[in-house]
Parts: C-alpha cells; structure tokens; sequence
C-alpha cells in the first residue's frame, strides 16, 4: 500500500472517531481522536499497518491535557502522530495501550507520575523515575508547578 | 525451593538511565525480574524549557557521555522538522561522519567490556585501544574526544579542514584489520559460542510486540534501523548494508554490533571522499509556532525527541526518548529462566550500563550479603573457564 492509500484507509475506517486531520507534509501526519477510540485507533495502526511504536509525549496545554503517540510506518517512511485531548474539568484518565502492546508499558508510567494522568487498566502503574520521597500528588510537568520542597529552596535557589 | 531475592544496582552516573534490578532467583535460575530506573532524573526535559533553542543543544549534549553526538543529531532534527527545512548538504555529510564515528566507539567500549565480562580481557584490551584511533579522528574533527559541540539547529558549528581528511582516513584504515580479527576471534572460538549461544534469546515477536530498538532487535531478526527507514543526513547517498541476525541470543547481538563498525568504517570514509563544498550553515532566525519530531539511529536504537513551539524562542515543550527507555523492558523476556552467572552479559547485551553490573550484590532472603558485583563478575569469568578447559583451550 501507498502512503495515500493507508491514510485514506485509517480515515474511512475511523470516520466518526477522527476529530481533526493535519498532514504536514510527507513524513508527518498528525491525526486527532476522540479519547474512547484511543485503543481501536492505535491497536489499527500497531498490529494491522504493522507501524513500529516510537513513544508517547504528554504535554500540559492549560485549558487540556494532551497525549500524542507516534507511531512510524517504516515501508513507507511516514509518521503518524495520535493526539488524544483530555479536558482538565474532567477526571484525567484515558485507556492504557499495554493489553495491545507491552511496549507502552513504561511511558505510561512515566507519563502518569510527569502529569498525573490515570491508566485505565494498565497492570503495574506504580512509580518509574521519581525519587521515593517525592510526594504522590505534585507533577512536575504540569504548567502549575511548584517548587515542594522547601530544602531545595534553600539549597539550591529555586 | 528457597527465593532469594538478587538486588542490582542502584547507580553510576555516567549513562542516562541507571537501573535498579530486583532479580528473584531459586538456585542458579532466574524467575522473575525488575527494574527501577530513575536514580539520575536529572529534569532535562524541564530544563529545556527555559533554554533557547541554541543554548538546549549543548544542555541535550550532556545526557549521555557516551552516545553525546546521537541527541543533539535528532535535537536538531525536531527543531529543522518544527519549519520544516533541509540542511545544506556539507552539512549533511559532516553530520553522518561524527555520529558514525560515535557509532565504531561507542560500539567499540561495549565489545571491550563484554569482553571483560566473559573473562576475555586480550579483548578489552584490544577494543579500547582501537577506540583511541577512532576518538583521535574525532579530536581531529571537531576538536574534542567527546561531546563534539557540532551541531546547531539548521547545520552544524565547525567545517572540516581538507588536509585533516588524509590522515583521519589513514587513521580509519588503520583499524579495519584488527576489527576483522576481532571478528574472527569471536566466530571461531568454541567458549565463546558455548557462552554465548542460546543464551537470553528474544524472538522476533518479542521485539516488536517490545518495540525493541537498534542492535537489540536487529539480533532477533527485526529489519529495523532510522538510517535505512527514514534516511536523514546523508545516508541514502553514501553505500552500506543493514546487518540483521536471527537467533536473538547474546552471541547475535555481539556480532551485528562488529559487523555495524565495518559497515560505519565504510559510511565514515565514503563520505570524507565524497565531501561536497558549499555552506555548513543555514543560520535559522524565527522558529515558527508548530510540532516538530526528529529521530536518529544512535549507536543504541531510535532517539526520539519531539519539540513544539510557541513562536518565541524557546520549546513549549521537548520530549527525550533514549534507546534504552525501551530497550531495557526486553530484559522480561531474555533473563527469565537463565542461569545467575549469565545474568552480567545479558543485561550488558543490550548496551545499557555496566556499571550498574558492577554495584551488583546477591543477598539471602535474611539480607546478609553473600556476593557483590566482583564476585559475579569473577564467577562469570570461572564459568568460562571451565568451558575453556572442557573444550582443551
């Protein structure tokens, strides 16, 4: 298949999930979902286009949350970027990738403890790059971060 | 049978990613495994948010010691695929040759400490003085053994002289010879193969089901590698071959990483003859509001980093992925079921650190120390011994 023929496909068996289409020019494709049809969307992408999963980026935008797993189709040199909105008025939690692929394992760990994002049936959410004593509920990726730790304060001049 | 419980680690700062394995073994046998990463969280995604554009290259240059040429290289990939633009071709081809050079002694340092690990220390030795070849090229270069400073966001800081070209390719050369033996040595020698044969296999569906990255899965037979997929810089110019294997073992993974050298000495010298005149610079003034992704093939696997811009001069946001983010949850697939003293080559198959092999210490389930780091690596090399004297060597 051709590049045109794989997204057309993506966008005519995703027609009601895709919420907006960019294609930025012909390496990189970037495509937004609706939240529920993450796991439809990229379990398509991973297992039938047999796309290789690169890694997630989870970014704090403000007014939402926003995900983005990108995933490269090595026959035909395209990347394709899924970009997943979570609203911030609404619980943050969004379906975990590791029943399709173990692969996603550890970026959603990441991601969870970064920006406090829920998985929803992840198997093992527990911490990965943290310290030990840093406290459960401060992210330090979000945009309202604050400096918790008083010592550090002192210390350092944060 | 009694567990006992096998800690590895914490840390050494020199790579990017130090571990904390929790091996669970009965006997010699591994069952179960974990990681804990994270002991050197530095914050450099954070960081470089509050760096411009140009000052983040040399912040992302220092992430790793080893591999410093391999984030910068996809850095500045992100910020040219935010325009999009393409970099001069000098530029082009002065980049490939630095992170091929940062291939052959990257590839070059693990060789010598799987060397050591196996109690082959004639290989140490050998390894790491062909590394003072190709690190001298690389001072002739760019002025410096490591973290070279070379790129810059639309080309890159320093052109290549032509009368260094001769001596650099004399020097390139001059390595070839003691590769091939290297090569040989290790093809043709029974210890080796009964140490290293078999031993940590991961299948190919375990690579992709893993998303193995670079030499990891290219052993297990995944025809996967950035230079030949998206060909960036100037490798779809120069004439080179992927090395891919099928048997996923460790004795694998050694050998696509001695034949990936021949295959770099190639790239390095092709493109030293071929250097094409002109700018080394596009000197970029405005990143425009928008995404960019860049990936490079790193002596390791895919670098990834993602950069989006607001229109000022600094990310809104920079993601790093290092090979070994996701290299290093193969370790489920290959440990589980083989022996403890096989435990130091196949976490150091994957390229990791070593040094975290090195903090290794084996407790019994009361917590009184039985072994430490020394000792596994002395009861690897014994093992081999043994075979060695098996065999009549």
């Amino acid at each position: 298949m051709n590049r045109q023929e794989i997204l057309d496909g993506i966008k005519n068996k995703f027609k009601e999930e895709i919420i907006d289409y960019f294609d930025k020019y012909e390496k990189r494709v970037f495509i937004e979902i609706k939240k529920e049809a993450l796991i439809p969307v990229a379990t398509y992408i991973f297992k039938d286009l047999k796309a290789r999963f690169n890694i997630a980026t989870g970014t704090d935008l403000r007014y939402h949350m926003e995900i983005l797993y990108h995933f490269t189709l090595e026959d035909i040199n395209l990347m394709v970027s899924v970009r997943v909105k979570l609203p911030k008025d609404q619980p943050l939690e969004i379906d975990s990738l590791t029943s399709s692929f173990r692969g996603s394992d550890w970026i959603e760990r990441e991601i969870h403890e970064m920006l406090g994002i829920n998985f929803i049936g992840h198997p093992n959410l527990k911490r990965l790059l943290l310290a030990d004593d840093w406290p459960e509920d401060v992210h330090p990726l979000r945009c309202d971060y604050q400096e918790w730790d008083k010592k550090a304060v002192r210390d350092r001049g944060v | 049978m009694t567990k006992t419980i096998v800690p590895i680690g914490p840390y050494h700062p020199l790579q990017e990613e130090p571990e904390f394995f929790t091996l669970t073994v009965e006997g010699e046998k591994i069952v179960d495994i974990d990681v804990r990463i994270g002991y050197n969280h530095r914050g450099i995604e954070k960081l470089s948010e509050r760096k411009s554009f140009d000052q983040s290259t040399f912040v992302i240059e220092r992430i790793c010691g080893i591999c410093s040429t391999s984030h910068p290289f996809a850095y500045t990939r992100a910020v040219e695929d935010v325009i999009p633009v393409d970099v001069p071709p000098r530029a082009k081809y002065i980049r490939t040759i630095i992170a091929e050079g940062e291939r052959i002694h990257s590839h070059l340092l693990w060789l010598g400490l799987a060397g050591h690990f196996l109690g082959y220390n004639t290989v140490y030795m050998w390894a790491w003085k062909l590394r003072e070849e190709i690190l001298d090229v690389m001072e002739i270069l760019s002025g410096n053994r490591n973290n070279y400073a070379m790129f810059k966001p639309g080309g890159i800081r320093r052109d290549i002289k032509a009368e260094d070209i001769p001596v650099c390719i004399r020097k390139i050369d001059s390595i070839v010879p003691t590769l091939k033996m290297l090569l040989k040595a290790v093809t043709d020698d029974p210890v080796l193969h009964a140490r290293t044969k078999g031993v940590g296999i991961m299948t190919k569906e375990e690579a992709i089901d893993l998303c193995a990255l670079g030499p990891t899965s290219r052993a297990s037979g995944v025809a996967r590698d950035v230079r030949k997929d998206s060909p960036y810089a100037a490798y779809d110019t120069v004439d080179w071959d992927m090395i891919v294997t099928h048997n996923g073992d460790v004795y694998d993974k050694v050998v696509v990483r001695i034949l990936e050298k021949l295959e770099s000495v190639k790239i390095m010298k092709q493109c030293l003859l071929n250097l094409p005149e002109g700018e080394i610079d596009l000197k970029i003034k405005d990143i425009p509001p928008g995404e960019g992704v860049g990936h490079t093939e790193a002596p390791r696997g895919e670098t990834f980093h993602y950069v989006r811009s607001d229109g000022t001069n600094r990310p809104v946001r920079h993601k790093v992925r290092a090979p070994t983010f996701m290299n290093l949850p193969t370790y489920q697939v290959t440990c589980v079921g083989e022996m403890i003293s096989d435990a130091t080559i196949i976490l150091a198959a994957i390229d990791p650190c070593y040094c975290c092999t090195e903090r290794m210490a084996v407790r019994d389930h009361k917590g009184k120390k039985l072994l430490n780091g020394e000792d596994l690596i002395k009861l690897s090399q014994a093992r081999t011994e043994q075979l060695r004297q098996k065999y009549g060597k």
